[in-house]
């Protein structure tokens, strides 16, 4: 439970002159659930590219499975793509590829199964975002906003990944689905065990399926931990979100309590 | 995580019951292996099946989706499937992923023919479709024309003069080079071709006519076609595609008047400009190859030209470009309008607008030609 799967140390970011990263420090649990917060603009999408090598980083260390990603072959970076998945905030779909071509790209580049067999698991993994089995022939252009999140959730799962980057994966969904996502997301992390690095805004996302949180604020992980002891914290930003009009509303009664 | 067992698995039939132990990992990347073998062992397999998991090292949702697959597989031929030894994490996947619905079934592709014969319809039909779309488009782009003539205050001013930079002012070093390499040509086949019949004079005439009557202002069309008519389909169906022009329209200002016109103008004025600078550069092409295999300098150029020269022959070709110029701008803009919001038919649309924009130039030329021939100029 205690290896870490992902580690940053000291890392820097910005673009040109503008600091967005000053020194982000962070480790992440192999098997667990971590949910990233902070205010819009503080560079939580930033920091998911950041790790994912899509951006430099301007100093610092980024290990992901023990290794620097941005350092490797491009066979060695092949090995770690098919490790992990991600979703991107706006979906990022193919925009050629109807949903289940989408869901198969990775499938087909790096697995040697059928195609019968391959539009089978992609079936399966629309199923499993929630989607109807009719929206597999669909064009991303066609789909309404949620669907395309679901949609991008199902090609993120093709694999199944030991890792799950997720950005905001729950805005733009309405509360049924959002919490059948929350349950999902719980029950194959349960079954699957891989670890899900989640970024989000959801606060009931955040109490019911993550083991911790990491607030990121004043461009570095500003308070990391369980959410009861981050909930603590004196930051009058984490203090206005957690005990905000929708931050209590959120929160669970413990028992006892009224 | 790197050196995990292949997956395998073994049958054991005995007189009414087969037994299949899996074993290894069954994990996304190792599939492969067993996959075909696994879903066909299915058909030999007797009456009643017990699929044993025991040996199982590791399995994810698409294993577990394997297994599924063959449970529904038996459950089809009506034999009975049980599975058993799963670990709790293995029976949680399984639980999961029993709930897939059924694929709907796929609809059998029609005969080729058939598919054929539809095709051809369906292309005649949008053709004439879209061509008919255009013309409406080109009336809508002339009365927004007017309107802006009239009410001054709709014109976007800033729009139309960066145009004017990359269409007119960006576009001049590419098409001189041409027109001169074009003069050039023309003046050494020329003098080749005359010099057998010892009429290697008119070359100068050869020159003159056939770059100012047409290759000056239809190399000028064709570049411009290709370099800013597509880009016009690019810039218009890229912001289509992004939801621009719907969010254009929702705060009430009109595609037409704010993307078209003002490219439908830097056109209108650039196109005719670039024309004359393109049958300058064709004729002192022209007159370097004359100077070079002929002998005849600059000024003997010159002279020779003005003695032979039409200047309706200059008037023809120019008179052409505002048409080109209102063509290619509609055509490209108008293809613009037309993505889906993929990014695959903003590339599409933009290759069909190139192709129609040049073959409507060379339509209105050849249409041209015929004309003038017709009256006599
Ligand atoms: N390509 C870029 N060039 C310059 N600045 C950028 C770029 N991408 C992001 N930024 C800046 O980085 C900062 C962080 O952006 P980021 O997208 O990470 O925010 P976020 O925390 O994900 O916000 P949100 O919750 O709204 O998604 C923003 O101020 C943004 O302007
Ligand atoms: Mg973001």
């Amino acid at each position: 439970m205690n290896d870490v799967i992902l580690s940053l140390r000291n890392v820097k970011t910005r673009f040109g002159s503008r600091v967005i990263h000053d020194d982000v420090n962070l480790d992440v649990y192999k098997g667990e659930i971590i949910g990233v917060i902070g205010g819009s603009g503080s560079g939580k999408t930033v920091l998911l590219r950041t790790i994912l090598g899509l951006n430099t980083h301007a100093g610092g260390k980024i290990e992901i499975f023990g290794k620097q990603y941005h350092k490797l072959n491009t066979k060695e970076k092949h090995k770690i793509e098919q490790r992990w998945g991600v979703l991107f905030q706006d979906g990022a779909l193919y925009s050629s590829l109807n949903v289940m071509e989408n869901v198969d790209v990775a499938l087909k580049e790096y697995t040697k199964l059928s195609s019968a067999t391959r539009n089978e698991i992609a079936m399966l993994k629309i199923f499993l975002a929630g989607l109807p089995a009719e929206s597999a022939e669909l064009m991303p252009s066609e789909l309404s906003g949620g669907m395309r999140k679901r949609a991008s959730l199902a090609r993120a799962l093709a694999m199944d990944p030991e890792i799950l980057f997720l950005d905001e994966p729950t805005a733009g969904l309405d509360p049924i689905t959002a919490n059948a996502f929350d349950e999902l997301l719980k029950t194959l992390q349960h079954a699957l065990g891989f670890t899900v690095f989640l970024v989000t805004h959801d606060l009931d996302t955040l109490y019911t399926i993550c083991d911790r949180v990491a607030v990121l604020a004043e461009k570095r992980i500003y308070a990391v931990g369980k959410l009861d002891e981050v909930v603590k914290n004196p930051y009058p930003w984490i203090q206005e979100y957690f005990n905000g009009p929708r931050g209590r509303s959120a929160k669970p009664v413990p028992c006892g309590e009224k | 995580m790197t050196t995990q067992p292949t997956p395998s698995f073994d049958v054991q039939t005995g007189s009414d019951a087969t037994t299949i132990s899996l074993s290894g990992a069954w994990t996304t990347l190792h599939l492969a292996a067993v996959e075909r073998a696994f879903l066909r062992s299915v058909k030999n397999a007797a009456h009643s099946i017990a699929l044993n998991l025991t040996g199982i090292s590791s399995i994810d949702t698409n294993g577990a989706w394997l297994v599924e697959q063959f449970n529904r597989k038996a459950d089809a031929l009506g034999k009975s499937c049980t599975v058993t030894g799963a670990s709790e994490n293995a029976g949680v996947l399984l639980d999961t992923v029993k709930n897939r619905p059924k694929s709907p079934e796929k609809q059998k592709p029609d005969p080729f023919y058939i598919t054929l014969l539809y095709d051809i319809g369906e292309t005649v039909v949008t053709e004439s479709r879209t061509t008919l779309h255009i013309i409406g488009f080109l009336g809508e782009v002339l009365i927004a024309l007017v309107r802006s003539c009239i009410k001054p205050k709709r014109f976007r001013t800033t729009a139309f003069f960066y145009h004017l930079e990359h269409v007119g002012l960006r576009g001049i070093p590419i098409i001189a080079l041409l027109s001169f390499l074009i003069g050039m040509v023309l003046a050494y086949m020329g003098a080749q071709q005359l010099q057998k019949f010892g009429a290697q004079v008119f070359v100068i005439q050869l020159v003159q006519v056939s770059v100012l009557r047409e290759l000056g202002i239809l190399l000028t069309a064709i570049v411009i076609a290709g370099r800013s008519g597509s880009a016009f389909t690019a810039q218009i169906g890229a912001m289509v595609a992004n939801e621009e022009v719907r969010a254009m329209k929702t705060t009430g200002l009109d595609p037409v008047d704010t993307l078209v016109i003002p490219r439908v103008l830097a056109l209108l004025i650039m196109l005719p400009i670039l024309g004359f600078i393109a049958d300058i550069m064709g004729l002192l092409g022209g007159a370097l190859m004359v100077w070079q295999s002929l002998d005849i300098g600059l000024s003997g150029f010159i002279v020779r030209l003005h003695e032979t020269m039409n200047i309706n022959n200059f008037y023809v070709g120019l008179v052409k470009a505002p048409f080109f110029a209102v063509v290619i701008a509609t055509v490209g803009c108008f293809q613009g309008l037309q993505v889906t919001g993929s990014a695959e038919s903003v590339g599409r649309l933009t290759t069909t607008s190139v192709i129609e924009s040049i073959f409507a130039v060379i339509v209105i030329d050849a249409g041209f030609a015929i004309f003038f021939a017709a009256i006599g100029i």
